[in-house]
Formats: C-alpha cells, sequence, structure tokens
C-alpha cells in the first residue's frame, strides 16, 4: 500500500574537487513510498530551490536501470541495500518513516568528485579506449551467419556484456579496484570467435590501464558481485585472469 | 526557398548505388585535412564518429553525459529489423521497404525508406563482427522474433536489452578511435549553438556543464545526432536529459523543422502514479502476445480486479478488432486505452489505466513458461509498482515515447543549412507518421554506419571550404547571444522552479496535442503556451552559478526551448487537416474510429522554417510521390 513518510537524510555536499566536503541534514516529510529513490531527491530540490539555496547535484540520465549514469552510496552500500538494483529503481517502500539515510558518492581513488554526489568516472572510458574492442571497421564485415556461435556461448558472453558501467563495483570493493568491470568486458569479447584474435592483447591492455588510472588491486573480497546491478558474476575475474596469464607466457614482443 | 530532397533518378533498387557512385570522393590522404564535428553518441552518432574516423577525417564527438556509452539508445528493448529472411518466411528488402511505408501511414520518403531496407542487412553483419551478442538458435545460428506490423520474424534482439548491446557496440568503435587519436571525445557538453559563417556550418558554441565555460569549436561541417524532443511532454520514456535544444537551436539558425506534430505514443507503459514522477517506464510491445487488455464494463466499477467477474469485464481490443485482437498497432491500442478511460472505465487510483492480464495465459501455459517469456519484465514491473503481475494484472497505460518528427534532411541527410547534417531520431526522414516497431535502432546505425560516411564527403568534395577558426566574428557574437541567454535566467530569480513550469508546459501537450487532437484545443493550448512562456521568463527561479555545475540552468535552457517549440508542434498539428499515424485530429476519422488520411491534400512532409523569435514561421512543403507502393487506407479489424 502507499504511504507517506518522513525522513531524515544525510547527504554529502562538497562544492568541487578542492572543498573538503561535508554531510548536511535535511528533513523530507510526505514522502509516497511509490517514489523512486531519485525522485525523492528532486522533491528535496525544488523545496531547496525555493528556499533559495542550491540544489544537490547528482547524476542520472534513463531512470530505468540501464544507463549506469546514476549511483550513489546509500547508507554504506552502493546504490542502496536492494539487490541488483540501480538507484533510479530503488523505490522509497524499502524505506520506513522516521528512517535516517546517509547518501554519499562513490569513492574511488580513481573516480574524483565533481560536486556533491556527482563523480567523475571517465577512467573506465580510458580503460575501454585502450583496448576494449574488436578491431574491425565499418564495412568489410562478413555475412551474419557466417560465424556461428553457439547459443550457450553466445548466453554466457550476453550475461558479461549486460555491464552498464555505472562504477558500483568500484565503490564497493575496498581496494576500488575495477577488476569486475574490465573482467566482464575481457570475457564478453574473448568468449565470442570474434574476439579471440585480440584477446591476449586486449587483457594486457585494459589491466595495465586500469592500474595507471588509480584504480587497486583485487583481493577478492566479492563486494564487486554482490554490489552490482546487473549480477555481473567474479566468474569473469577467472577468466580476465586466465587471459591475462595466457598473454603474459605468450607475449613474444614484450 | 524550393525544398530538393536531391532523390537520384533511376528505379528505386538503383538510387543508393547509382548515388554512391556520383557523390564526389575525398581522397584517403585528404581526409586527414578536413574536421567533423558530431554531436551526440547514441546510435547514429556513435556510429557516425567512429566511421568518420575510420575513413581517416578528425572527429570532435560531443555529448551531454559523463560518458558515450549512456547516451538513451541504451534503454531500447525490444530489436533491431533487418531484411535478412534468415527464418525462409518470405522476407525481403522490398517486403521491409513495403512495411515500413506503410505503417508510417504513407507519410514518408520512398527512396529513403527502400535505402534503409537495403542498408540493413549491412548492418546486422557490422554488429555481429563487432561483438555484439545478439540471440542465438542452438546450433549458431542468429535469433529471430516478430514485431509490430509485420508477418515476417525479422527482428534481431540480445534479450530485452537490444539497443544497449548495439550501443555499446558502436562504443567500442568509437572507442578504439578515441584510443587511436582519431576522434577527440568531449563528454558533459551541451550545444548551445550552432555557428553559420558565409551561410555554412562551421562550428558550435557548447557549454562545459563542469566548469560552466562556453566553448567554441570549428570544423568543417556539423554532424547533429541529438536525439528526439519527447521530453516537450515532461513525463516520456525518453531519458532525463533528452531535450530538444541542439535541433531548436539549428531550426532558430535557418534548418527547417519537418512535421513536428508527428509523435508516437506507446500503448503499454507503467501508468503515471503521482505528481512528484519524473519519467515514464515501458512495457516492451511483446507482452501484448500473452496478456489480455480489459477494463470493467461499468464505469468507475472500483472492485479489485479479482472481484470483477468475466461477465463484468470488457476485453474492448478483442471485441473491437477481432482479427488482430490485443496485437493493433501502436497507435490504435493507445488510443483506444484511452477512449476507455474517457469513458470513466480506467482503473487504479488515477483512473488513467487498463488491465494487461497474464491469468488465462498462465493458466494455459504454466507460469515458468510465462517467467522465461517475461520475467525480466515482470520483475522491472514489481520494482516499479510493488505489485506482483503473476498475481494480479498489470495496470498499463500509454507513454510518450518516440518522435517521428525532426529537423529536415534531404537524401544526403544534410538540412536546408549547407554543412550541417541531422542522423537518427533528430531528423524526420524515415518513419512517416508512425515508427514501426525494432526500426529506431535500424535507422540510427543505418545513418551512422553507411549513410553519412559517405555523403559527408560529397559534400566536403564539392566546396570550396575556407579555414575558419573560433577568432572568427561569427562565433563570438555566437557566444555572446549564449552568454546573454544565461545571465538572463539566473537573474530572473522568480517564484517557481524550472521543473513547475516543465510539468505545467507537459499537461497541456499531453491534453491538447497527445493521442487525440481537435483543432479548438489546439488553438487553447497555443494561448496557453504563450502564457506560460510569458510567465517563464518573468518568474522562473533558477539557482547557482554560471562557473560551476548547475543543472538547473541546464534545465531551464532545455525547458525555454520546450516553450518555444511546443508552439511550433501545435501549428503544424493545426496545418495537418487530416489523421495519420501518430496525429490524429478527431474530426478526422473513419466510420470505424481510424486516422482517415487526405492524401489529395497532405501527401506531404511539412517543414518550417523560422523567420525569429515571435513571428510565425514559413511553411515549405515537399511533396511525397508514391511510385512503388499502393496508398491504401488501414484497416485492422
Amino acid at each position: 500500500m502507499t504511504q507517506n513518510i518522513n525522513l531524515t537524510l544525510k547527504v554529502w555536499r562538497q562544492n568541487g574537487q578542492q572543498d573538503k566536503g561535508r554531510f548536511e541534514t535535511y528533513e523530507v516529510s510526505d514522502i509516497s513510498t511509490d517514489m523512486s529513490f531519485l525522485e525523492m531527491l528532486d522533491v528535496l530540490n525544488e523545496t531547496l530551490t525555493l528556499e533559495g539555496k542550491e540544489p544537490i547535484a547528482f547524476d542520472s540520465d534513463c531512470r530505468e536501470g540501464i544507463c549506469g549514469q546514476c549511483g550513489s552510496v546509500v547508507n554504506g552500500r552502493p546504490h542502496g541495500q536492494e539487490k541488483k538494483t540501480t538507484l533510479c529503481q530503488l523505490h522509497m517502500r524499502h524505506f520506513k518513516n522516521g528512517d535516517t539515510i546517509a547518501i554519499e558518492p562513490f569513492r574511488a581513488r580513481a573516480f574524483k568528485v565533481l560536486k556533491d554526489l556527482m563523480v567523475d568516472r571517465g577512467a573506465l572510458d580510458k580503460v575501454i579506449q585502450s583496448g576494449g574492442f574488436i578491431s574491425v571497421n565499418a564495412g568489410g564485415a562478413p555475412d551474419a551467419n557466417a560465424i556461428p556461435v553457439s547459443g550457450e556461448i553466445a548466453e554466457r558472453a550476453m550475461d558479461a556484456a549486460q555491464c552498464i558501467g555505472c562504477g558500483a563495483c568500484v565503490a564497493a570493493c575496498p581496494n576500488a579496484s575495477a577488476m569486475l568491470f574490465v573482467s566482464a568486458n575481457v570475457s564478453h569479447l574473448a568468449l565470442l570467435p570474434q574476439g579471440k584474435l585480440e584477446a591476449a592483447k586486449r587483457a594486457l591492455a585494459m589491466v595495465r590501464t586500469m592500474d595507471a588510472c588509480g584504480f587497486g588491486n583485487c583481493s577478492n573480497e566479492r563486494e564487486c558481485e554482490a554490489e552490482c546491478p546487473k549480477g555481473i558474476s567474479i566468474i569473469n575475474i577467472a577468466r580476465l585472469n586466465r587471459e591475462f596469464f595466457k598473454a603474459g607466457f605468450f607475449s613474444h614482443n614484450e | 526557398m524550393q525544398l530538393d530532397g536531391n532523390i537520384p533518378s533511376g528505379p528505386i533498387q538503383d538510387k543508393w548505388d547509382k548515388h554512391c557512385f556520383d557523390l564526389k570522393l575525398v581522397n584517403p590522404a585528404n581526409k586527414r585535412k578536413y574536421d567533423i564535428i558530431v554531436v551526440g553518441t547514441g546510435l547514429a552518432g556513435g556510429s557516425a564518429a567512429a566511421t568518420l574516423a575510420e575513413l581517416g577525417y578528425n572527429v570532435k564527438n560531443f555529448c551531454i553525459q559523463d560518458s558515450p556509452r549512456r547516451a538513451h539508445s541504451i534503454a531500447a528493448q525490444g530489436g533491431i529489423n533487418a531484411a535478412k529472411n534468415y527464418q525462409n518466411d518470405g522476407d525481403s528488402i522490398w517486403r521491409l521497404f513495403y512495411d515500413t511505408v506503410k505503417g508510417g501511414d504513407f507519410r514518408a520518403r520512398e527512396a529513403n525508406v527502400y535505402r534503409l531496407a537495403q542498408i540493413s542487412n549491412n548492418i546486422i553483419d557490422q554488429c555481429v563482427a563487432q561483438g555484439v551478442p545478439f540471440a542465438r538458435e542452438y546450433g549458431g545460428q542468429l535469433a529471430n522474433r516478430s514485431f509490430g506490423g509485420a508477418q515476417v520474424s525479422r527482428t534481431f534482439y540480445a534479450r530485452g536489452q537490444t539497443g544497449q548491446q548495439l550501443l555499446l557496440g558502436a562504443y567500442r568503435s568509437l572507442c578504439r578511435q578515441i584510443g587511436a587519436g582519431k576522434v577527440e571525445m568531449f563528454p558533459r557538453r551541451e550545444l548551445l549553438d550552432v555557428v553559420l559563417v558565409q551561410d555554412q556550418a562551421r562550428g558550435i558554441v557548447t557549454r562545459n556543464l563542469v566548469t560552466g565555460e562556453i566553448e567554441k569549436y570549428a570544423a568543417d561541417a556539423v554532424v547533429l545526432a541529438t536525439g528526439g524532443y519527447g521530453n516537450v511532454f515532461f513525463l516520456s520514456t525518453n531519458a532525463m536529459n533528452s531535450n530538444v535544444t541542439a535541433a531548436f537551436r539549428a531550426y532558430r539558425k535557418g534548418a527547417f523543422f519537418a512535421n513536428p506534430c508527428f509523435t508516437q505514443i506507446h500503448p503499454t507503459c507503467i501508468p503515471v502514479h503521482g505528481t512528484y514522477q519524473s519519467k515514464l517506464t515501458l512495457m516492451s510491445e511483446s507482452l501484448r502476445n500473452d496478456g489480455r487488455v480489459w477494463v470493467p464494463k461499468t464505469p468507475g466499477d472500483k472492485r479489485n480486479p479479482s472481484e470483477i467477474p468475466e461477465s463484468d469485464r470488457d476485453y474492448y481490443l478483442e471485441r473491437k478488432y477481432p482479427s488482430f485482437g490485443n496485437l493493433v498497432p501502436r497507435d490504435v491500442a493507445s488510443r483506444n486505452a484511452k477512449e476507455q478511460c474517457d469513458m470513466g472505465k480506467g482503473v487504479g487510483e488515477t483512473g488513467l489505466a487498463v488491465y494487461l492480464d497474464f491469468a488465462d495465459a498462465i493458466r494455459r501455459d504454466g507460469r515458468d513458461v510465462i517467467e522465461r517469456k517475461y520475467g525480466n519484465l515482470f520483475e522491472m514491473y514489481e520494482k516499479i509498482t510493488g505489485d506482483n503481475p503473476y498475481e494480479t494484472p498489470m495496470m498499463i497505460y500509454p507513454a510518450v515515447h518516440y518522435t517521428m518528427g525532426g529537423l529536415w534532411v534531404d537524401y544526403n541527410l544534410m538540412t536546408t543549412v549547407p554543412g550541417l547534417f541531422a542522423l537518427g531520431e533528430a531528423n524526420f526522414s524515415d518513419h512517416g507518421a508512425n515508427r514501426l516497431g525494432a526500426s529506431a535502432l535500424m535507422q540510427g546505425l543505418a545513418d551512422g554506419y553507411f549513410i553519412i560516411p559517405y555523403t559527408i564527403g560529397g559534400y566536403l568534395a564539392g566546396n570550396s571550404l575556407d579555414k575558419v577558426s573560433t577568432d572568427h566574428p561569427a562565433f563570438r557574437e555566437s557566444e555572446s547571444k549564449v552568454k546573454e541567454m544565461t545571465d538572463t535566467l539566473l537573474s530572473i530569480n522568480g517564484k517557481r522552479t524550472v521543473d513547475d513550469f516543465h510539468k505545467e508546459l507537459g499537461h497541456i501537450m499531453w491534453e491538447y496535442c497527445g493521442m487525440a487532437r481537435n483543432n479548438e484545443g489546439l488553438e487553447k493550448a497555443r494561448g496557453m503556451i504563450q502564457e506560460l512562456r510569458e510567465e517563464f521568463w518573468k518568474n522562473v527561479r533558477v539557482p547557482g552559478l554560471e562557473k560551476d555545475v548547475n543543472q538547473s540552468l541546464e534545465r531551464a535552457g532545455r525547458v525555454a526551448d520546450f516553450l518555444e517549440f511546443s508552439e511550433l508542434m501545435i501549428i503544424d498539428a493545426l496545418n495537418r487537416q487530416e489523421s495519420c499515424g501518430g496525429h490524429f485530429n478527431e474530426a478526422y476519422q473513419t466510420d470505424e474510429n481510424e486516422a482517415r488520411r487526405d492524401d489529395e491534400n497532405y501527401s506531404y512532409v511539412a517543414a518550417w522554417e523560422s523567420k525569429g523569435v515571435g513571428e510565425e514561421p514559413v511553411l515549405h512543403k515537399e511533396d511525397l510521390e508514391f511510385e512503388n507502393v499502393k496508398l491504401t487506407q488501414r484497416s485492422y479489424k
């Protein structure tokens, strides 16, 4: 049943990279339990605006859990406490009247806070730019059915390809490692026959860039898997390690 | 000015090949001398930027999101059409062409649609080569499914996330070119003006959404792939940041805007549930394969659905359209849901919803089968509404989903401004008055991978373009105009928020320019919009600073443009005194309440020329010639 609830929010406010940042407390009332978490923040922002204060900066776009642009740490959990749910799909019916909710940005050495809850995740793009692709130009592709891919392999590749690049895995990891993200990309392409040729080179390049961007190492904490809104499995990290070792062993030119 | 579509002569099958041969070429060594700006990184923009860079051009690519991977193409669910005929069920390029022209209610350009159908096959090949994990049969061949408006299975898909996978494919190609230094990527930038030098598009002015700086970029050609304008309705299935600003500011600079009143309302979305709601969520069309749509027979019947016996239910689509039943096309299903709710038979707290009931299907096939087919959609529905659709019927209602109108382009995808191109949903070209399911992805990628790479070369090779720098007075003029608007918005300091204005505009548009329209309502809406716009410029409150992250300021600029653009939609709807596809004027319907076209008087593209703020736009007509398909009245009885 729809109810209206009152909440206390402790929201991280930070005016740019130079600012140290602090929590500020806001009371919100008459929040419908049908609202999404971000709609609740919209309501608060409308109030702040009318009070002459500056609204809270936060990212969001599709608000249906697929673009990966939203994401904050809610009560210590990236995207909040619900399993396999992005912040935009977290609804207020999972909170109780009188709750206090702490909201802070994804924190990692590789993610700079731009303002309030908004962070720069450009490092994830840099990792893909270093090799997360199949090198094929538009125009020369053979007929699509000329490359058979078994249904099972296609499904496994799709499981890995679901990653939305939100960075929750990084925020969840005690080492702020991007291994789940990188491994999802590496496995997706390495599983498919089209992507096998470059598999080793790809794994090497992406892991090196990940390190260079300031992401930490993987120490098998499995927090990433637990918090991933798309349920990406750490099996992918094992596949990445395999590709990475192969690349190390068989590398001729390095 | 006489509109020239530049459609090649000759038989329709040969037009594109002939045109590719006739287009002038830029030799490989010279391509690196040209700079091209691409705005947008969705299926059209991302694929265009990547492909132009592969050819050797220097590309600057811009997007408003924090990463090019987030463009709203990513949210497309169902699939992408192609005339591969892998199912051996009688598909062909000709059939895809025919279905698309007919589905668009005969308001699209034949030559463009035929080319789209031809290219559809290359797209699938390209995407597979890139590693898009399309669904496969056990034997390894690609799987297909059926979609509305077609009697063959030609839709390729990747679960319910086809848009995501195709977009990430284009994104990976784009990343490869960024890594290679051929594309310079500018995320978190918003286009605020297109700069013309000697009547040619030579650059853009953007706002850096992190620093607030106004930035200027010069190039030899500008490509807009900035999506549709569904958010003029405030609530739509579009992403929060989708907007009309880039297209509208191009219109103000001389690019004609075509058929702005052609909007698509999708029948199966999760209904509105409160005034705070920020967006609407689509439930895939495929659900209508097994779900039955109904409302109570008696208006005002507020009983729980499980307490309403069969005899008190009206399965109105099955009753009215016995041969198509629940699978009538989108526009018909949407209008009928509205009709039932207008009669007071709507369900749920707001009375603006109808039931989509899976009880019979679950009884017939078992819960397991239904779960395998629609599990992820049922889960998403439960997440949003808190109701379990296995136990109680879904509630659905139509919502704004796609806009067929857009910047007018010729066969080369060039607008009426030389050197300014428009791709994907941002142009008007291929869907006429109604888009078929699984055709938006096809068009975006066709434009980006396979059309613009050829036609932009023809433009560059055919024009002598002097080098232009951002020091040119035209850039400075643009910059100061943009700054002036920002200053004004920040200084009004009124009493209403930007969203408050946007919501009110959305209500006006939905009420009077939505699923059904009439002249009186349109006239009324026009007055209301003018008043609202006037109030906006006196009473909007935009907090924060210019040189900082300022999301209120971003939205204020977009809403200011929507407040202008919405009036153009009304003007277009009033001009088109017929019904066709997504444009349904109540005065023009058949005895069976279907859209009644007037081919004699309205078989044209309405392209509007801006005469400046506060001036009436001027209509230019591009007559549509149908040489290959026969115009008929659609019927689904």
